[in-house]
């Protein structure tokens, strides 16, 4: 139990990554909080990279890790941007109703 | 014991907060939770000996995205009140579709067999006495040159698609034309006037 392997980083990956989906299932008007649940669930698989990249000894887990790290930032960026703009047309963040697209 | 205790200290922190960034009431909080599970992420980082990765996500993630996310949580004036309504309905579906994937999860980690891997097979194996920037900066420049490249290339299209989201013009806002500005000649820009002594230009 004291000596912390490859499992207790993976038990924490799969804890916050099930925190992403339950985040997401539950505030399902809130646009911003659900941007931030997938924040979560990609730090959980950059969590997983890492640590098997410790344990494996290989360093293309943090090399791909830095990746992921990049297209989350985009994501994010592009993400708000998208909002924003959804804000100055609607007034209102809820997604519940956003079927404008709805022909 | 010191590395146990620290990961059980961060583990749990990263894991509290995380859970707090989805059920907090105000979304300034949730956005500071998150900074919060991002700096442990990173102290985890440290942990496993990715010092890099660690600062990188300090930088990247707190320095940046958290801060874009303040930034727009709080340009944006909405009722934040009215859209946590609902929550408690969500519950039930959200807490059995949770249990489900921990649930597999775990299936997943019981059923995985743990294969020590030979150095032979390792797409780039770790060197001995290098410190972890310079590791990774021997493989990023040279294996993986072309997904830099490519990730450089991501975030300027992200960059630009921003950009181009978020552009608008406003009517009726007086711009500088450089242009213009440049091409004026000397017969349109002065005027030569003889003025009688005492008398304005009026």
């Amino acid at each position: 139990m004291l000596e912390i392997g490859l499992g207790h980083y993976l038990t924490l990956g799969a804890i916050l990554f099930t925190t992403g989906v339950f985040g997401i299932f539950v505030n399902r008007k809130n646009v911003i909080i659900l941007l931030m649940s997938v924040e979560l669930i990609l730090l959980a698989v950059n969590i997983n990279m890492v640590a098997f990249s410790a344990h494996l000894g290989d360093l293309s887990g943090q090399v791909f890790a830095m990746f992921i790290l990049t297209v989350a930032a985009a994501e994010a960026a592009v993400g708000l941007a998208i909002l924003v703009v959804f804000f100055r047309n609607r007034g209102d963040i809820a997604v519940e109703d956003v079927n404008m697209m709805k022909g | 014991m010191l590395q146990s205790a620290a990961f059980y200290i961060l583990a749990g922190i990263a894991a509290i907060s995380a859970l707090m960034v989805v059920s907090a009431r105000n979304p300034v909080h949730a956005v500071l939770f998150l900074i919060l599970t991002f700096f442990s992420a990173a102290g985890l980082f440290v942990l496993l000996g990715a010092e890099f990765l660690a600062m990188i996500l300090v930088i990247v993630y707190v320095g940046a995205v958290a801060v874009l996310f303040l930034f727009v949580v709080m340009m944006l004036d909405v009722n934040f009140v009215a859209l946590k309504q609902g929550f408690l309905d969500y519950l039930p579906l959200g807490g059995l579709i949770g249990l489900i994937l921990i649930g597999e999860l775990t299936l997943v980690g019981w059923s995985w067999a743990d294969h020590r891997y030979t150095g032979a097979t390792l797409a780039s194996p770790t060197p001995e006495g290098v410190s972890n920037i310079a590791a990774l900066g021997a493989v990023i420049y040279t294996d993986y040159a072309f997904f830099f490249i490519t990730a450089g290339l991501v975030l300027l299209v992200a960059m630009i698609g921003a950009i181009v989201l978020t552009l608008r013009h406003r009517e009726g806002v007086k711009r500088q034309n450089i242009h213009a500005q440049v091409n004026r000649t000397r017969d349109e820009a002065i005027e030569v006037v003889t003025l009688k002594s005492g008398e304005g230009i009026g």
